[in-house]
């Protein structure tokens, strides 16, 4: 719409036609209070605290519902408006029972805040207040009915947020209740967005209620540790005798990647890291075979001495080593770059959650053709393929609600089973069992064994087109799909994709080579490129995840390293395979594969350390150490002590110092003979200073972006605390050769699981046994 | 069955078919019945409009909005389809026009929405009567059936071609005990199915109304009114009335006076002769105490200011209102705090909540006032019932909140001396229904 | 919903529901008045009842309570088989609704929302019912009794008695069925003398 211009407070304001007066205010810096107005979501006008007066008209108007046009005059703040203000915080604070010194809202409550500003200090109220008493709705929500001000944002957001619609009003009048669906108990996805948009302290978390004030916690905006979508979150954290303590999670200023939104997992599934079966002390077996609490230097000493024993007597080759989908970027490098320098060998492998290397391989040469997550909530189509993000991606389901609910974006649908994203979509194409494989040659036109042509034509017309997809595809499947969607031209219509794949940093993971044929950046091992400055890179590929496993079966594998990993568990090995092996485990709890482990190292979380980590979009964000945990370590810093207890020079693999990381002054011999410190001189060019700590992460995130194709990252945004976007477009396409898919083993969590970190939280299990319940309650009806 | 009552001073236009078995078809068109249908089918909307325009014919709900210009803001194209729907809603305390008819004259209401239906070009009328009517949603239930059997409802009404004539159907609709409902948006709402909240405006109606279609809603007076405009002509029907206040209107008389009754009068008639002569004076000829002018959301009068004509500018003027012409008279035996406690009860009650102003200050209101009138009041409490009035004036979300906030700003501001006797732990020195019963 | 599904409706009613829902340009319209019809006959809105108008609207059990909790009419409890509703309104107490329904409290010896235990009353005090002319007024289900005075209090409850065919001394407890005679007919009285042509005297 064409911009108008109108006046706020004698201020010239200009915005676009139509632009709600609350909206437009707010933009300009004009604050509007409002209790029922919430951005995104339906107008009630009902809390009446947003009333302006505009000029010309009688009654003092609702900036909420006012939209402006050109000319208009308005006052926002006056004796009259702060009266009127002041009067209708009155009348709320009449039978709100001001339990404010112990309620959880308190000193984050936006009826206090609107009362100290205008000034309802005065208590006129002479009557008796009615109490009500504290109902329970799920192991995730309490609600505390006086509290309530009706001011309706938690059945919009349930409803038109989530589209889940299990809260309603009931009643009339000053008898109007919040009610949840299930009489007196919630049978929804217990995300917990109602209590979030609670302005009061009606609404609390079954995690958090009662256990602190908002002023002694220290919030750290950090990234979430469980999905593929990466949330960011933000730690409220307290010091506690052994540490400190999260006690709880949310996205507090709604900034970042996923603005207003976060799960249940996000926002309740932290309290795996207080679980009591933590690892806080490292455990090597003993002589009777049995796992006891060792001292940290015993341990690195043992394990450095087992390591560098069987490198030097077996060779590297018959070490493996398996990463994590859940550690950073920077521990992820690290790890390839440990394996390949110091226990020189390339049998690296992680579990694959999906196929990102077949993703690399498919774009290799095309930029700017994947999606990023911001991207999904403001692109004009969507096609998805496959999966169920309501349950695997929250983020990528809401942002799909979003864009439809507010940009009429039109969402296409092909999947084999109903899901419930289909309640937003256009259109829906149900594939049969096996139907996916043939998608691409029906988008090309090709196929006739899907028969609904209409589908097919609306997602054509469309002009510009982001494509998500999963699991479903690997290998060869990833390439046709691909391939459909570059070969569109300017006239045809632009086609993004976006892969989905699971945990926090499986993209990271394969970003950073965590694979036996392939460098970080899907650099081959054989066409090492820059690499070549790694001392000692085998040349060949090594052994894949299965493969270690067989080689261990068969005596072969003369040790294991697994850092956050349990494959033991997750592929189903027969514990039997690794008794000739030495097995040395990073890991935060004994999990199946450490309980077969010779040597355990008690890991910190994603949530006490600091470092990036990159969703299945390819958008990177920064971790920032929130909690402590006494006897934890980060794996960085595990590794960096592992790799000096073997008497490595550090500074070969982490580039720390002031002294030069690679240069040699002329006295070594062999490849880098003679050059000058590449990393000196690549800190310099970007007007960067070395870092000054073996321990500091972002050493080696300087030489991902130095080394890694694709990571040349926006810091100002990263740090900042913003997604910055990776190009997986900048491999060379020569180099790769053909992914093997075979190894992809999807996890498919669903809204209350993730892995190992989800089996030890009591919150998630709760939520999953109440849902459970439900279930089977409105089975039974 | 409830009393009819005749005086010489009435103009019976509306109630003209009162007690002659009006209800049934045939002695409806014995009566003159369905000819302004059929004359508005022949002459279009726009006849009909200027018709209305003409007839100063004003909104018989309680705002006085003239009918014919609400009609005329409907679109004459929309893309969605057009409706009528009749406010039959009738709950406001002191009024019972429309329960009769409803009662003695349906088909004039169904003939009414035909004629709108025709001026704006609608094909389906609502007629909403609320949940306590359920016999007169029989009769009219009844009636509707024969209108459809006498072909004045359905595809091709008045022997128009059933493929390419006028169609209008007529649909009735049964409320469950909700006064808000009585606000246009909230009835729209209620008819769809929805808890009776208001809509925000705009859009009005007569754009964005019922399933989104533009939309005329009346009162089931002023559509039981249209066709008797048509019928007598515009010009004679505003001549019946005082200036800009066309026609007459049916007084719902009620409270303390000998003849208490539904009488039909002229715009503008005198209110003082209205209650002394009309409806025979106060009962046991006792004195006279205060008049609520039309219906309980209407500011009280005292005696002193009861010699005005009841149309909807001179009531104004007093700085009350016409409203629903439910004219509630009071002797000097009642107590005014039980009488504003009673009024704000009922506020409370029918309060839907959605906004924070009318939910709470009606709440408190009443909870004030009980305590008050069981002689638990202090000085101060008169001052905050005050305050808590005006500061719900103007700042709600619909009407409502000034239906209830200006009958009791009115109360306190006239009888403040009654509040005043009651302090002090004094009971009432009325002595009646102090501990009364919480709905 | 075809008339071989569970309901708990009678056939009678469950037709009427089915051509209800397609009434209107949408099936929604018809959650109000299928409420108030349901409960005139199973007696009040029963889960059982809630979770089948859902079933027959096509919405949650969650927007049905929504709805219903909104309107007064509408009660989640059994009401005896007549409901004694007494307004008190403005009209009505000027001219004694509260001694009428003070005698109505007497006679049944219950209160508001009360039920007596034979269950064949119940008594509500009652907002505004559109009788102010005719004050004081009361409804007793749907049929209208105006201009009352504490003397007529009696006879109006004798005549709901036999109407029951309770004796005159309620000495026989039939084991009503809260809500409405077995029949779904409703008597009244106003209605039969508005079609007679009788003008009122």
């Amino acid at each position: 719409m064409a911009d108008v211009t109108f006046i706020v407070d004698g201020k010239k304001l200009t915005a676009p036609a139509g632009t709600l007066l609350i909206d437009a205010c707010r933009k300009a810096g004009i604050e509007i209070p409002a209790f029922c107005y919430y951005p995104g979501l339906s107008l009630q006008a009902a809390c009446r605290m947003c009333v302006v007066r505009q000029e010309k008209v009688p009654k003092l108007q609702t900036a909420c519902t006012t939209t402006v046009a050109e000319g208009q005059v308005f006052i926002t703040e006056s004796p009259e408006i702060a009266q009127a203000r002041k009067s209708t915080i009155e009348l709320l604070l009449g039978n709100h029972p001001l339990d404010c010194p112990v309620c959880d809202a308190g000193g984050e409550c936006e009826l206090q805040d609107m009362t100290f500003k205008y000034g309802a200090g005065e208590s006129l109220y002479a009557e008796a207040k009615e109490h009500r008493e504290e109902q329970q709705w799920s192991p995730a929500v309490y609600f505390d009915r006086p509290r309530c001000i009706l001011c309706y944002r938690c059945i919009r957001m349930c409803g038109e947020g989530m589209d889940v619609w299990a809260l309603g009003v009931q009643n009339r009048g000053v008898s109007s209740v919040i009610a949840p669906n299930g009489g007196d108990q919630l049978d929804c996805e217990q995300c917990g967005m109602c209590i979030d948009v609670c302005p009061v302290g009606a609404l609390t978390s079954g995690s958090y209620r009662y256990k602190t004030r908002p002023w002694e916690m220290n919030h750290v905006s950090t990234v979430c540790t469980f999905c593929a979508d990466g949330c960011k979150v933000t730690l409220g954290v307290r010091q506690v005798n052994d540490g400190s303590e999260i006690v709880r999670a949310d996205n507090r200023d709604k900034s970042g990647i996923n603005g207003d939104f976060l799960c249940a997992k996000g926002r309740f599934g932290f309290d795996f890291v207080e679980s009591p079966e933590r690892l806080t002390k490292p455990l090597v077996r003993n002589s009777q075979g049995k796992l006891e609490p060792a001292t940290w230097e015993h341990a690195l000493r043992f394990a450095a001495s087992k390591l560098k024993e069987i490198r030097d007597s077996k060779g590297g080759a018959s070490i493996g080593v398996i990463g994590s989908n859940r550690t950073t970027n920077e521990e992820n490098y690290l790890l390839q770059k440990f394996a390949r320098t110091v226990l020189q060998t390339n049998s690296i492998d992680h579990v694959r959650s999906t196929d990102y290397a077949a993703l690399a391989r498919a774009l290799a040469g095309h930029n700017c053709k994947t999606a990023s997550l911001r991207d999904i909530a403001t692109a004009p189509a969507i096609l998805l393929i496959g999966g169920n993000p309501t349950e695997e991606h929250p983020l990528l389901a809401w942002n799909l609600r979003t864009n439809v609910r507010l940009n009429r974006a039109r969402l296409y649908i092909a999947n084999t089973k109903p899901i419930k994203l289909e309640r937003q979509a256009k259109a829906a194409l149900r594939l049969p069992a096996d139907g996916y494989q043939a998608i691409p040659a029906y988008l090309g036109g090709s196929d006739d064994t899907i028969k609904d042509t209409a589908f097919r034509e609306a997602v054509l017309a469309e002009e510009s087109l982001v494509v998500v997809f999963g699991q479903e595809y690997r290998g060869q499947a990833v390439e046709s799909l691909v391939a459909w969607g570059l070969k569109r031209g300017p006239n045809s219509g632009s086609v993004r994709f976006a892969f989905l794949g699971d945990h926090a940093n499986s993209r990271g993971a394969a970003d950073m080579g965590l694979l036996p044929d392939l460098l970080p950046g899907y650099v081959p091992v054989t066409a090492p490129g820059a690499f070549q400055e790694y001392p000692g890179l085998p040349a060949t590929p090594g052994k894949t995840l299965p493969e270690m496993f067989e080689a261990a079966g068969k005596g072969e594998l003369g040790a294991l390293l697994v850092v956050g990993a349990n494959p033991v568990a997750s592929l189903g090995v027969d514990p039997a395979a690794l008794k000739n092996t030495f097995v040395i485990v990073q890991d935060l709890f004994l999990t199946e594969t450490a309980a077969l482990a010779d040597v355990v190292f008690p890991a910190a979380s994603l949530y006490e350390k600091s470092g990036t980590v990159t969703n299945t979009y390819g958008d990177v964000q920064l971790a920032k150490k929130a909690a402590d945990r006494a006897g934890v370590k980060p794996d960085f810093e595990i590794l960096v002590r592992l790799a000096g207890a073997m008497g490595v020079d550090v500074k070969t693999l982490v580039p720390f110092g002031k002294d030069g990381v690679t240069a040699d002054l002329g006295q070594s011999r062999g490849a880098q003979a003679g050059e000058a410190d590449r990393h000196a001189v690549w800190l310099a060019a970007n007007n960067l200073e070395p870092r000054l700590s073996p321990f500091d992460p972002l050493a080696v995130l300087d030489e991902i972006e130095r080394l890694v194709p694709g990571y040349t990252l926006d810091r100002i945004n990263l740090f900042g605390g913003n997604d910055v976007r990776t190009e997986p477009g900048f491999v060379p396409i020569t180099a790769l050769k053909e992914a093997a898919s075979a190894l992809v083993a999807p996890a498919h969590d669903g809204l209350f699981t993730s892995g190992t970190l989800g089996r030890y939280s009591p919150a998630l299990k709760e939520l999953e046994q109440h849902q459970a319940r439900e279930l089977a309650e409105s089975a039974a009806d | 069955m409830p009393r009819l009552v005749s005086h010489p001073d009435e103009v019976k236009i509306v109630s003209r078919r009162f007690g002659l078995g009006a209800a049934k078809i045939d002695r409806y068109l014995e009566l003159g019945g369905y000819k302004a249908a059929k004359k508005c089918l022949e002459q279009g909307p726009d006849w009909i409009i200027n018709e209305m325009k003409a007839s100063n014919l004003r909104g018989r709900g309680g705002a006085g909005f003239p009918a014919g210009m609400k009609w005329s803001f409907v679109p004459k194209k929309s893309a969605k389809p057009k409706y009528v729907l009749v406010n039959g809603d009738e709950s406001e305390p002191g009024t019972c026009k429309d329960h009769l008819i409803f009662l003695h004259d349906p088909h004039a209401v169904i003939e009414g929405t035909i004629i709108a239906g025709l001026a704006i070009g609608a094909k389906v009328g609502f007629i909403y009567l609320r949940g306590e009517y359920r016999y007169l949603l029989e009769i009219m239930e009844k009636a509707v059936a024969g209108a459809y059997a006498k072909g004045f409802l359905g595809k091709g009404i008045f022997g128009t071609d059933p493929k390419t004539g006028t169609e209008f159907q007529i649909i009735t609709h049964t409320g469950a005990g909700a006064y808000e409902v009585g606000e246009e948006s909230a009835l729209m709402e209620s008819l769809e199915g929805k808890r009776g909240i208001p809509r925000i405006k705009p859009p009005f109606p007569a754009v964005v109304g019922l399933y989104g279609g533009p939309t005329v809603i009346n009162n089931a007076e002023t559509i039981a009114t249209v066709p008797h405009v048509i019928e007598m002509g515009a010009a004679a029907y505003a001549a019946a009335g005082s200036a800009r206040n066309g026609g007459t209107r049916l007084f719902s008389i009620s409270g303390h006076v000998e003849r208490p009754g539904v009488y039909e009068l002229p715009m503008g008639y005198n209110l003082k002769k209205m209650i002394y002569e009309v409806a025979g004076g106060v009962r046991g000829g006792r004195k006279l105490k205060a008049i609520v002018p039309g219906g309980s959301s209407t500011p009280v009068l005292l005696p002193e200011e009861i010699d005005i004509g009841m149309d909807f500018d001179q009531v104004a003027k007093t700085g009350s209102m016409l409203g629903s012409a439910g004219v509630v008279v009071i002797d000097d035996q009642t107590c005014m705090v039980e009488f504003a406690l009673r009024t704000i009860s009922f506020y409370q009650h029918e309060s839907c909540g959605w906004c924070i102003p009318c939910r709470e200050g009606t709440d408190w209101l009443k909870k004030s006032l009980t305590r008050f009138h069981a002689g638990f009041g202090t000085a101060k409490d008169i001052d905050n019932i005050q305050h808590i009035a005006e500061n719900m004036l103007g700042r709600t979300f619909c009407p409502f909140g000034d239906a209830a906030a200006m009958p009791t700003l009115a109360f306190v501001k006239k009888f403040r001396k009654e509040f005043e006797d009651h302090l002090n732990r004094k009971a009432c020195p009325f002595a009646k229904h102090v501990e009364l019963a919480v709905i | 919903m075809s008339d071989e599904t569970m309901t708990l409706f009678s056939p009678r009613l469950a037709a009427r529901f089915d051509a209800l829902i397609l009434k209107y340009p949408l099936r929604r319209s018809a959650l109000v008045p299928m409420l108030l019809y349901a409960q005139d006959e199973v007696g009040y809105l029963s889960d059982a009842v809630i979770s089948e108008v859902a079933e027959r609207i096509g919405i949650t059990e969650l927007e049905v309570r929504n709805v219903a909790t909104y309107y007064s009419m509408l009660r989640f409890k059994p009401a005896g088989k007549y409901n004694v509703q007494v307004c008190t309104n403005i009209s009505c107490m000027l001219r004694g609704a509260y001694e009428v329904y003070e005698r109505f409290q007497e006679e049944l010896g219950i209160a508001h929302k009360g039920i007596t235990a034979d269950g064949l009353f119940s008594l509500e005090e009652v907002e505004c019912i559109g009788a102010c002319c005719w004050a004081p007024a009361i409804q007793v289900n749907y049929e209208f009794h105006d201009e009352l005075t504490p003397e007529h209090v009696p006879g109006i409850l004798a005549g709901y008695r036999s109407k029951a065919g309770v004796p005159s001394d309620g000495s026989l407890s039939l084991g009503w069925k809260a809500g409405v005679p077995s029949d779904g007919s409703l008597s009244l009285g106003w209605k039969a003398q508005a079609e007679g042509n009788a003008p009122h005297a």
